[in-house]
């Protein structure tokens, strides 16, 4: 094969045309996507703001997708809403506001696509991410003591020191979680994807 | 197609005239390849030692957590940048660099531009994964590092790219020979989807899940449209080049090129079967990479074939033992990924550790064992320096190819497992988890043992990089042996 021009040619239609096929159709596809309007009149997916967004942050900084998926695979495909992570498969509609989403491809832990309708509670979610294998023992998870704050208590217990259930690990002192913390999980408790879309019918 | 090239180099000049010039082209390559394979070495170390800790604490979480650049979520992804873009996309340049000199027998222009791109590219990788040990990593998987970085990335590569169509625009030899065609297509992919991919994710032109779509079109392209033919065109010369046997096929390799630059392209959006993407998108990634078997049986056939009845000189060549155990693993993986890419299969191994196995296997078995032995035959040529020990780079090699191959094995089988589980709703999920255990301990022993080969390969690179003996000029004289040329 000598002819450098079609060897040149050759080299740049295949990969121009993959990126036609797999980027510009979907995105052309796709973008005219809006978020749906549910009963209340609320926009869902909630277009994530402040300390939502602030949290969806520190889960990219911290890497938590690579652990944790967040889509709901379809019915007949996996076990994962039998499993009860979610009532329905993901759609792209979930992700619209998402720049990039952080949809995972690996589940050493599980999926999170609707763990705010899971495990609605804060306090949970801040002490298992302060002593993983507290509240889900056996859990592969590390712990993240740097999203916390240790703090001698003075007079009256901070209203938002974790409350551990065998007591305080260190007696006189508690634990604080940082704004950081709190973030990481008012995005937590922002992840919900129950809502019908017209795409999955029920 | 006229001239049919099945010898690399196949050469009409006098012999004498021949060593002449390739010792010319050797030594305008010098600093510019010693400067990438040395860095590539370096990083590959290092790449180990953050391999290993995210290996232990998958398995053992509570190890090193109060210190936040070694989170689990930041070790992972510092390890995977170090040995794509440091390891195994220095060692890739630097024998591209090379092999392309060789093959048109042109000398290495821009030596100095080039030398100052391969101080940048160090520099920038490690400000990159800095970044994301400070937390200012994207978690796009394969773009971790932020847009800036990436920017300073590409404008390295616009340098090697010009060097290398430099070379095949000044060649001096009447045919191209398929190790160039490969090269010629990996310098002008690369960063073509690079470039595309940072402006599409993070620079705001797309949002949603296209992103995701662009995502894996790009990070299975790292793989397939990179790495990939940069191994096979090292593994299409070298064989012949050991052996001193022609390629089985020049009509096959003809096939098994463009079936690659045509389907490995499409196959990236497997990586999101089952996921909230447009299924046509899906399918398409499908029938992509089941297209795969053309190319990989194609270059599979091409490769075993040539070496039927040479198979006795893998006892005394260390460069064709880790070439040949490279080609191998590329039609093993590659069975793999297509098999894999169905949905039926999938649905199983999707999310598990199975996958990891299946990506080690690529970019280690195959890519990295042809970058070992590529090195193995490339840096005596242009240092003039023998390897300093025969035994220890046995070590190297069995330390390597066992430490894989324990890696793959039961990583595979205990991924199987955890999808298995997984996809059983009566198991809760902590158990499928509690049940990976024992299988991460094994990947953390088989990662060790890996480790051991790259601690040997480092020892040997340095002492044939850093001895004080003058290097005996490299004239006209034959070429180093440890290798018949």
């Amino acid at each position: 094969m000598n002819r450098a021009f079609w060897l040149y040619l050759g080299v740049l239609v295949t990969v121009v045309a993959s990126f036609m096929g797999l980027v510009q159709i979907p995105d052309h596809q796709l973008r005219g996507l809006e978020p749906v309007t549910d009963e209340q009149g609320v926009e869902r997916p909630v277009r994530p703001e402040g300390g939502v967004l602030a949290g969806r942050q520190e889960y990219i900084g911290l890497g938590c997708l690579y652990c944790h998926s967040q889509q709901v695979r379809p019915e007949g495909f996996g076990s994962d809403i039998a499993r009860g992570w979610g009532m329905r498969r993901t759609v792209a509609r979930d992700h619209v506001w998402d720049a990039p989403p952080v949809l995972g491809t690996m589940r050493t832990g599980p999926d999170l696509a609707n763990i705010a309708v899971r495990q609605p509670s804060a306090a949970w979610h801040l002490l298992h991410l302060y002593k993983p294998r507290l509240t889900s023992p056996g859990s592969l998870m590390p712990e993240y003591p740097f999203l916390f704050t240790e703090q001698r208590v003075e007079l009256e217990r901070p209203a938002d020191a974790l409350s551990f259930p065998t007591g305080d690990p260190r007696p006189g002192w508690v634990i604080v979680p940082t704004q950081r913390a709190r973030d990481l999980v008012a995005y937590l408790g922002s992840l919900d994807h129950s809502y019908p879309v017209p795409e999955v019918r029920p | 197609m006229s001239g049919v090239s099945t010898v690399p180099n196949g050469s009409a000049d006098g012999p004498r005239q021949e060593l002449l010039a390739r010792a010319a082209i050797d030594r305008s390559c010098r600093a510019p390849v010693l400067l990438f394979a040395g860095s590539a070495v370096l990083w590959l170390l290092v790449g180990s030692v953050w391999a290993l800790l995210a290996a232990v604490k998958m398995h053992t979480p509570g190890l090193l957590t109060s210190w936040e650049p070694l989170t689990f979520g930041r070790v992972r992804p510092v390890h995977l940048n170090m040995t794509i873009f440091g390891w195994a996309s220095m060692s890739g340049i630097a024998v591209l660099l090379w092999l392309q000199a060789r093959l048109a027998r042109a000398r290495l222009p821009f030596p100095n531009l080039l030398i100052a791109g391969g101080v940048v590219w160090n520099l920038a990788l490690a400000a990159g994964v800095w970044e994301i040990s400070a937390g200012h990593g994207t978690s796009v998987e394969w773009i971790e590092i932020p847009l800036f970085w990436a920017l300073v990335f590409a404008a390295v590569f616009a340098v090697v790219m010009a060097a290398s169509l430099t070379m095949f625009a000044r060649r001096n030899v009447a045919h191209v020979y398929v190790s160039q065609w490969y090269l010629f297509g990996a310098v002008l992919w690369f960063p073509f989807l690079y470039l595309m991919a940072n402006a599409l994710i993070h620079a705001g032109f797309t949002r949603g899940v296209t992103a995701a779509a662009t995502n894996w079109w790009f990070a299975h392209n790292v793989l397939g449209l990179w790495l990939t033919p940069i191994g096979l065109a090292t593994i299409y010369y070298l064989i012949p080049k050991v052996i001193g046997a022609p390629i089985h096929s020049y009509h096959l390799s003809l096939l098994g090129f463009w079936s690659l630059a045509l389907f490995y392209n499409w196959a990236g959006t497997h990586h999101l079967i089952g996921g909230p993407l447009p299924a046509w998108l899906v399918t398409v990634g499908i029938v992509g990479s089941v297209m795969m078997f053309v190319p990989v049986v194609t270059v599979g056939i091409n490769h075993h074939m040539t070496m039927v009845g040479h198979f006795h000189r893998l006892a005394d060549s260390p460069t064709l033992r880790f070439v040949v155990f490279a080609g191998m693993s590329y039609t093993v993986v590659s069975v793999q990924g297509s098999l894999t890419s169905l949905r039926s299969i999938n649905e199983i191994n999707h999310f598990t550790h199975y996958t990891v196995a299946h990506a080690h296997l690529g970019v280690y078995a195959f890519f990295s064992m042809a970058m070992f032995g590529a090195l193995y035959y490339v840096l005596p040529r242009l240092t003039g320096r023998e390897w300093s020990s025969a035994r220890l780079i046995k070590v190297h090699f069995w330390a390597s190819a066992a430490g894989i191959a324990l890696y793959w094995g039961p990583l595979t089988v205990g991924g199987w497992l955890q999808g298995l589980a997984m996809n059983n709703p009566d198991v809760p999920f902590l158990e499928v988890m509690t049940g990976t255990v024992s299988w991460l301990w094994g990947r953390t022993a088989a990662g060790a043992l890996m480790t051991v080969g790259h601690l040997v390969f480092a020892w040997l690179v340095a002492r044939m990089l850093l001895s004080r003996e003058p290097a005996p000029a490299v004239a006209a004289g034959p070429e180093p042996a440890g290798e018949g040329a």
